[in-house]
Formats: structure tokens, sequence, C-alpha cells
């Protein structure tokens, strides 16, 4: 036997204590890092809600959330209902329009563009598209839209909006299809599949709940901007479910109400706030349900 | 199930159906791919040249050899699933009783109904295990009851007793091998003539890979099948026939193409290759 037995290190040590200095330094130092990192991130979020909440829930109330805008900033009260109608109204419509056409062009991109001439450079524009501030998209419609017909409304409002989600929609949902993997793309087409039948049957379903996800992302940043409603919605103090009158939005009501020197209207900037955080948590929850029980069980 | 043979001439508008160019000798099965002079390009690189050889019915054909040489190549020109890949192009005949399957009026989707494939990797769909098998019969529109079809379709492939309770479960909650067993229950429940396995065992251990193949003996009396392996041991127990191709350098550049350089039955490919690369490559001498 040419080998050599390994000279035995008695007692055998697997514990802590065989590592160097150094490494065991090192390691403590990393973790106290990362774990600092993760509570100053959570610093700001945590900061916010609870602030939001703490000055908004003073004024919460029933009456506040079915009540009109008070047409005066000094009185006190009041509520927030033609906001929550106008929200609701403006970023509804806006997914409605937003969400399909964004499906749909994410499916030409990674489906059937892929890497072709158009793909490119419609992947390229959506890409500025999200980039673009959001009150150019308001500027934008109000040019095209609301000048031409001399009038703010809630139509107007959800066209801004729209613009805005469509370029999250589209990259988020390609981002979503790409994932799905070619196996289950060749699977259906190796059946006698047609193509539009794969991506109906195969490809949305897998990529659904990501798909979802992304249209939520998309939904939740709308119904949080202000810039694109303030020159295309108008304002009303009573509640308007027309799509062709002017209306008023949670966001804009925020914005309207917290620069006045009023204490009222600073506590119906927080109330509007808090409703709003609340509304958009209740979707997404909503959503992800949804999404989970589409999903079958593994 | 029925066991009349399809009508494969519905395939191209002309319903010419050709003889097959060799007249099968009186005590071999029929023919049912010819393929003539067949060679495919990706780009302008050449993956396989100049193969000819004839697919007979009810038996397995495997091919061997070695990585490169462009046996996954020919086996996706028989259900067209080159025309996939970005590219890709193909020269020469397959002839699928008669009809080439690369005539432009060929619709590709027409040969893959009738031509099923497993891949090497299990693919099911996410989702559930009866909506896997149910896949094909949905999309073709097939009539009668789907339950039946998918109970039979999960019987041939020898995996109905494992899954029977839990048709509703996600299919991905099965174990690799019951995995590739779906897949071939979900390939054959559109009833295809012809099956084609892209090294459908390379993922599995030897257990599953043993029930794959004892499935594949039970159901060669109903279907075609051929088989690409990197398993010499896999072609020697299973196929009836044995194609072995191998890589050629090309002279001009470092590319290297795939030829074909041995068919025959799979006895004598493995006890008496007439060509001495066969030889090498069977007996362990290379790759």
């Amino acid at each position: 036997m040419a080998l050599v037995d390994p000279p035995v290190r008695e007692p055998l040590d697997l514990t802590r204590a065989r590592l160097s200095t150094r490494r065991r330094l090192a390691d403590r130092a990393a973790t106290a890092v990362i774990s600092l990192a993760f509570v100053v991130a959570l610093v700001p979020l945590v900061a916010v809600v609870g602030y939001v909440v703490t000055r908004g829930s003073g004024i919460m109330s029933w009456e506040f959330l079915t009540s009109d805008i008070p047409r005066q900033y000094r009185v006190d009260g009041g509520g927030m209902y033609p906001a929550i109608v106008g929200t609701l109204l403006t970023t509804g419509l806006a997914a409605l329009m937003a969400i399909p056409l964004g499906v749909l062009g994410a499916i030409y991109l990674n489906e059937l563009g892929r890497q072709n001439r158009t793909a490119r450079a419609i992947r390229f524009l959506a890409d500025v598209m999200t980039g673009v501030p959001s009150i150019v998209m308001g500027l934008f419609v109000y040019t095209i839209w609301v000048l031409r017909f001399e009038r703010q409304s809630a139509f107007a409002g959800a066209l801004a909006l729209a613009c805005l989600m469509l370029p999250i929609v589209i990259r988020s949902t390609e981002e979503m299809l790409r994932l799905v993997p070619d196996e289950l793309r060749q699977g259906s087409l190796a059946l006698g599949s047609h193509r539009w039948r794969t991506i109906t049957s195969v490809v949305l379903p897998t990529a659904l709940s990501g798909i979802i996800s992304g249209a939520m992302l998309a939904i939740a940043r709308a119904a949080g901007e202000t810039a694109p409603l303030v020159f295309t919605v108008g304002l009303v103090y009573s509640p308007s479910w027309s799509l062709s009158d002017s209306s008023t939005a949670l966001s804009a009501q925020i914005f309207r109400n917290a620069s006045q020197p009023f204490a009222g209207a600073q506590d119906r900037a927080f109330g509007a706030a808090l409703t709003l955080i609340v509304l958009v948590f209740a979707f997404t929850a909503l959503s992800r349900f949804v999404a989970s029980r589409l999903a079958i069980k593994s | 199930m029925s066991d009349s043979t399809p009508a494969p001439t519905a395939l191209a508008p002309s319903p010419a159906a050709a003889p097959a160019v060799d007249a099968p000798v009186a005590h071999e099965q029929p023919t049912v791919f010819d393929v003539q002079g067949l060679s495919v390009h990706y780009g302008a690189f050449r993956a396989v040249r100049d193969v000819d050889l004839q697919i007979r019915r009810n038996e397995i054909t495997a091919f061997i050899g070695p990585s490169g040489c462009g046996k996954s190549t020919v086996l996706r020109c028989f259900n067209r699933m080159n025309d996939l890949i970005e590219g890709a192009r193909v020269e020469g005949q397959v002839r699928y009783h008669g009809v080439d399957l690369y005539d432009p009026a060929v619709q590709p989707v027409e040969v893959r109904r009738r031509i099923g494939m497993v891949f090497q990797k299990p693919n099911p769909f996410p989702k559930s295990i009866y909506d896997n098998v149910a896949y094909g019969p949905r999309i073709t529109g097939q009539k009668g009851n789907l339950d039946e079809v998918v109970e039979r379709s999960l019987r041939a492939a020898a995996l109905w007793d494992e899954v029977k309770d839990r048709l509703k479960r996600s299919a991905l909650s099965l174990s690799g091998g019951q995995q590739q067993r779906l897949c071939i229950a979900r390939a054959i429940a559109t009833d295809p003539e012809v099956l084609l396995m892209d090294e459908p065992c390379s993922a599995l251990d030897p257990i599953a890979t043993a029930r794959i193949e004892d499935l594949m003996q039970e159901i060669k009396q109903r279907y075609t099948i051929i088989i690409v392996t990197h398993n010499m041991q896999q072609a020697a127990r299973v196929s009836d026939r044995t194609a072995f191709f191998t890589t050629e350098v090309n002279p001009s550049s470092d590319t290297r193409t795939g030829v074909l350089v041995e068919y025959d039955l799979t006895d004598r490919v493995f006890s008496n290759p007439s060509d001495e690369r066969t030889e090498n490559y069977v007996t362990g001498r290379f790759g």
C-alpha cells in the first residue's frame, strides 16, 4: 500500500471555535450589517404608513367616506366620497384600457416579434415611456383631448393614467412571459396545437400570477398619481359617475387639501391618503387571492 | 381503441399516396418514413448532411451516436419541430406515407397531430394531471368521452394506478419518472401513429428508465417509435433497428457536421457492424 494514513487530529472539533478569529469576526460583522440594513429599510416604510394612519384615522368615519367634499377649504369635517368615486372610475377605466392592450403588446413582443426590428423598437419605446415623468402624460392628454373638446373629464384622466400604465404593463408582462419555459411551448406545439392556442392555453395560464402582480403594480401606481390628473379631470365637490363630466381623485384631493394652511383641510388630506392606501392594499390583496385561486394546487 | 391505421394522406392537398420508394421485403413492415438526402442547416452551419433511411411501422428505431452528431436534429425533422428554430433550413425529402412533410402545402400542425413527441426533460404543463392528458384531445376537438380517453392513455403509459386518485392534482407534484410517463400519456392521448422520443430517459433513474423501456415494448404494437438515446445499452435493449450517426470535421472550417454511418437491424449493428466507426463506437473505443 503506497497510501499514507492521514495524520490523526485529536480531538475532532467541528464547532465554531475551530474557525479563525478573522472569519468569526467577518461573519459577525456581515450579519450585523445586513440586519441593520433591513431595519433601516423598514424605517421609511413603517414611518410613512404609521404617520398616515395616526393622522388620518382621526377624521376617518363612515361619514367621511360617504359625504361630499366641502367647497371651502377652511371648514372642518366633510368627506371624500366624490374623490373615491373619481379614483375608482379613472383608475378602473385606465386599467380596462391599458391592461388588455399591454398584455397583447407583451404577447407580440415575446411570442411573435421576439428580436425582430419592430419588436426591438417597441421594447425601446416602452422603456423610454416608463421613464417619462407622469406630468408629461398629463400635458399630452391635455393637449390632444382636453383642449380639443374643451372639456375636462374623468375619461381624459383615465386616458392619461392609461398612457402611464401601458409601458409598465407591457414590460412586466413580457418579463413574466419570458419566464415561461420554452419546453412548455414546444410540448404544446408538438401535440399539434396552433400558436394562438399554445399562448392562450399554456403560456398565459403559466404566467398568470406574475401578469396579475405586474398589472396590480401598474394600477397602484396609477391610483396614486396626481400630476396626470390635475390638468385632465377638473374638480367636483359632489360625486359624478359620468365619464364625460369633470371629476376628482383622492390623489388630487390630497394635493389640494394638504397645501392649505387650514387644519380641517389637512385632516381631510390625511384622511384621503389613508383611504387611498387602504384601497390599494385591498385591491392588491384581492388580486393575490384571485391569482392563488386560479393557480392549481400542487 | 380502434385498430385501424390512420389515413395519412389528408396532410397534403394532393391525395396521391405514392408508394414507398423501396418496396419492402416480404417479411418487413411497411415503410412509414422514407428519408432521402436530408440535410439540415442552422444559418450557415450545416448540422447534418445526406441522411437516407426508412422507418418501418411498429418497430422501434434507435438513433445513437456521440453528442452533436445530429441525431436529435434528424428526429425533429419528422414532426417539423425544426421549424421553431430560427434560421433552420431543411433540404432533401422526408416522406411520410409518400407525402413530403416539407412540401409547402403541408401544415406542421397536422403533421404534429399524427406524430407525437416526448422530450428529453419531462415537460408537463403546470396544470392538473387530467388536464395535461386531455390537452391534446381538447385542442383537436376529439369526440367521445374525455374521461375515457384520459384513463386509457394513463393506463397505456402505466401511470393510471399511481395517479387515479389524484387526477385533479398538479402534474408538477409527480416525480420525474412519473412526469415523463405523463408526457407519454399526453402524447398518445391524441392517438398518433408515430412517437418520437428524444432521449426520454436521460433525466431519469434506472428504475424509472426500466419502466419507460417496458412501456415502449408494450406500446410498439400500436405505434411506430423512434428514440434518440445516448445510452447504447438502451438502444440494444429496446430497438429493432439502429441508426449510428457520427460527426465529421469539415476541412475548410472548424465546424462539425453529422452523418449517418450505418443503419441496420440492431443485432447486426451491435454484433457485426459493417463500418469501422460503428464498431469503434459500440465497443466503446470512441465517444
